[in-house]
């Protein structure tokens, strides 16, 4: 099947956030509120935030995680960077 | 530090600041590793002067609003400079906030003018409120070139030739509105005057000084009523330096505290334990003699700071930790009874004091803080200079609602007299807070007589402000309450919303329902959500016009359901 840029950001973030926050890739799903799936405060996100700015080699200004829980979301902000 | 007693505004003590201290460092702002701004007084006058002059020009009244939407930057405080140099009225709003939320609140305050990071007006324009916008002068921080600004101006480029001209303000005219909750329900606007701001900086000062070299990383919002007064007010009336940081991410706000040498720094309980447990962390990955080594220094400092913390021996027994903190910084202030005592104890070992207070927007800033003497991991210290507090109608424990007076409460609420006579009784501003004196006059919180919670991120929400996002739920009826509202358990540490639902006849609580209330219990931002539904078998009191009566609700929820087993995690 054919994947989209967004679809390849998003796997690549999930996988990022599973070997951050150590949990198995498979519990994890594109529209996962990460808050309660992580288990993690707002803090903790923007560390995520971090990690995904090294991978994609972009800067995400803080305030673009901004009202954003879920996955996809995410990607679809990186992806408009990328 | 300039005597604020011989200030009738906040305008005139800024800029007199600005003429005593010509070559401090003010502000200093990183974006990252980057610094972006490094201002001396001097500087700040150049830049904010000509801002003042544009507004002026562009017809900004004596008393007029100007409300500020900005993250932590060197242009808040210069923008909210000019808005007092000319005798403006800044309403500090909450950048986090959405943008529907800001209309609200821009229509609410009146403001007739605006600054606005760009990321935010665009969101703002682009909300279906927009329409109703009463704003007349917009103007936009950092836009990008050739971007669409909906007929605002570019902030860089609004600035006259020539000296404005200083308006004076009397002690009693307001100053600031600040919003302490309040957007889809009733909106609270706290008026505050330049008497409440300073009265507060005299007494803040009076125990935690500031001076030039001093240097105050500002994490907190700056429409905080902390940073505010901490970051911005305290710091220039003293000659000292803010260092603002583009980003919150904890990598970069701990290389600031060593880059810049912080000296004090406010934090939200959140960000401490996130300290603590990153310091947790390190030590853990010592190894096991150096562990040892490092535990008994810190046993050694905790018995030499039993009596009285003693900084500067402190940093020599403990040399490693404490530059990990730049090695200058002499208090962390924190707010509210969220703290766990093991926490500022955790600090204090290390020698380092976290200076827990207690305080609201209704009260300036803060109305108790810890002095260190003595140190009290359990308590949020004791009244400020200026400040009296009682407890009103106390049970047998000594409990009750904690009533504050002083020159730094509210005027009054803006638009509200209803809900301002309420608060503020024969000068005594209730704060629906539930606390205790100790024997050596340390204030004890114990939980909050009134519905609402306030989140670790030190964010007040009122249940009526997120009921909103459940209109047209296909239930009979439903009501958004604070749990410890309903079943008062004296404590703060299990504070979240609950959703009570009425069903309609031969309705069941099924799958489809609870992915209803989910979904939209996730359009609301993280700290804002739910924790919790409970069903309830009766119809909900109303009044004539229909409004729930929520404190009889209230009562008799916690007459006939158990928290533990009627809510049911969402």
């Amino acid at each position: 099947m054919h994947m989209t840029m967004t679809d390849k950001t998003l796997d690549e973030i999930l996988t990022l956030a599973a070997a951050h926050f150590n949990v198995p890739r498979q519990r994890l799903t594109p529209d996962d509120d990460f808050f309660k799936t992580l288990g993690i405060d707002s803090l903790q996100a923007l560390d995520l935030l971090t990690k995904l700015e090294n991978h994609f080699r972009i800067e995400l200004p803080d305030y673009e995680l901004q009202g954003v829980s879920d996955f996809r979301t995410l990607a679809s902000r990186i992806q408009a960077r990328l | 530090m300039l005597n604020l007693d011989q200030y009738s505004c906040l305008g005139a003590a800024l800029r007199d600041a600005l003429e005593r201290w010509p070559d401090e460092v003010c502000l200093i702002e990183s974006d990252r590793n980057r610094e972006k701004t490094r201002l001396t007084y001097s500087d700040f006058k150049e830049t904010a002067r000509p801002l003042a002059r544009a507004l002026q020009d562009a017809d900004f009244k004596p008393g007029d609003r100007a409300a500020i939407i900005m993250t932590n930057q060197s242009k808040w405080l210069i923008s909210a400079y000019a808005v007092f140099h000319i005798g403006g009225v800044v309403v500090p709003l909450d950048y986090k906030l959405t943008a529907t939320e800001h209309l609200q609140l821009l229509t609410h305050s009146r403001a007739k003018f605006l600054v606005v990071e760009y990321h935010l007006w665009r969101a703002i324009t682009h909300a279906p409120e927009f329409s109703h916008n009463q704003v007349k002068t917009v103007l936009v921080t950092e836009a990008p070139l050739g971007a669409d600004l909906a007929g605002a101006f570019r902030w860089e480029e609004f600035r006259r030739k020539g000296e404005p001209e200083f308006l004076s303000r009397k002690r009693d005219d307001i100053a600031c509105i600040v919003y302490s909750s309040g957007t889809g329900g009733r909106p609270k606007g706290c008026v505050l005057t330049h008497e409440n701001y300073l009265e507060q900086c005299k007494s803040l000062i009076a125990w935690y000084p500031f001076w030039p070299g001093v240097r105050y990383l500002s994490i907190l919002p700056t429409n905080h009523a902390i940073d505010f007064m901490v970051g911005f007010i305290g710091p220039f009336v003293c000659g000292a330096c803010v260092v603002h940081l583009r980003t919150l991410r904890p990598d970069f706000v701990r290389d600031a505290f060593v880059k810049y040498k912080i000296t004090y720094v406010s934090l939200v309980p959140m960000v401490l334990k996130n300290l603590e447990r990153g310091l947790k962390a390190k030590f853990q990955e010592l190894s096991s003699v150096k562990r040892f080594l490092l535990n008994r220094m810190i046993s050694l400092n905790r018995a030499f700071a039993r009596k009285r913390l003693n900084i500067q021996r402190s940093r020599r027994l403990l040399r490693e930790v404490h530059e990990g903190f730049g090695g200058e910084l002499l208090a962390m202030f924190t707010g509210g009874a969220f703290i766990e005592p093991s926490t500022l104890q955790f600090f204090y070992d290390l020698g380092i004091p976290v200076a827990n207070g207690y305080g609201l927007t209704e009260a300036g800033t803060s109305l108790t803080l810890n002095d260190f003497r003595p140190f009290r991991a359990d308590t949020v210290g004791k009244p400020l200079p200026g400040v009296e507090l009682r407890i009103l109608n106390p049970d047998a424990d000594g409990i009750g609602e904690v009533a504050a007076h002083g020159k730094t409460i509210m005027a009054y609420y803006l638009d509200d007299p209803e809900l301002t006579a309420g608060t503020i009784v024969e000068g005594w501003l209730l704060t629906g807070d539930l606390g205790r004196f100790d024997g050596i006059g340390h204030l004890q919180l114990f939980g909050r007589k009134k519905n609402m919670i306030v989140t670790e991120g030190g964010k007040n929400i009122y249940p009526e402000d997120v009921e909103t996002v459940f209109d047209g739920l296909p239930v009979k009826e439903y009501c958004v309450f604070a749990a410890n509202y309903i079943w008062p358990d004296k404590q703060l540490g299990r504070e979240a919303l609950v959703l009570v639902l009425r069903l309609d006849q031969n309705q069941e609580f099924d799958d489809r329902l609870k992915a209803d209330i989910v979904a939209r219990n996730r359009k609301l931002p993280d700290f804002k959500r739910v924790g919790g539904y409970a069903i309830w078998s009766e119809d909900f009191p109303r009044t004539a016009s229909m409004k729930i009566k929520r404190n009889l609700l209230a009562e008799e929820l916690g007459e006939h359901l158990d928290r533990s087993t009627a809510v049911s995690e969402l």
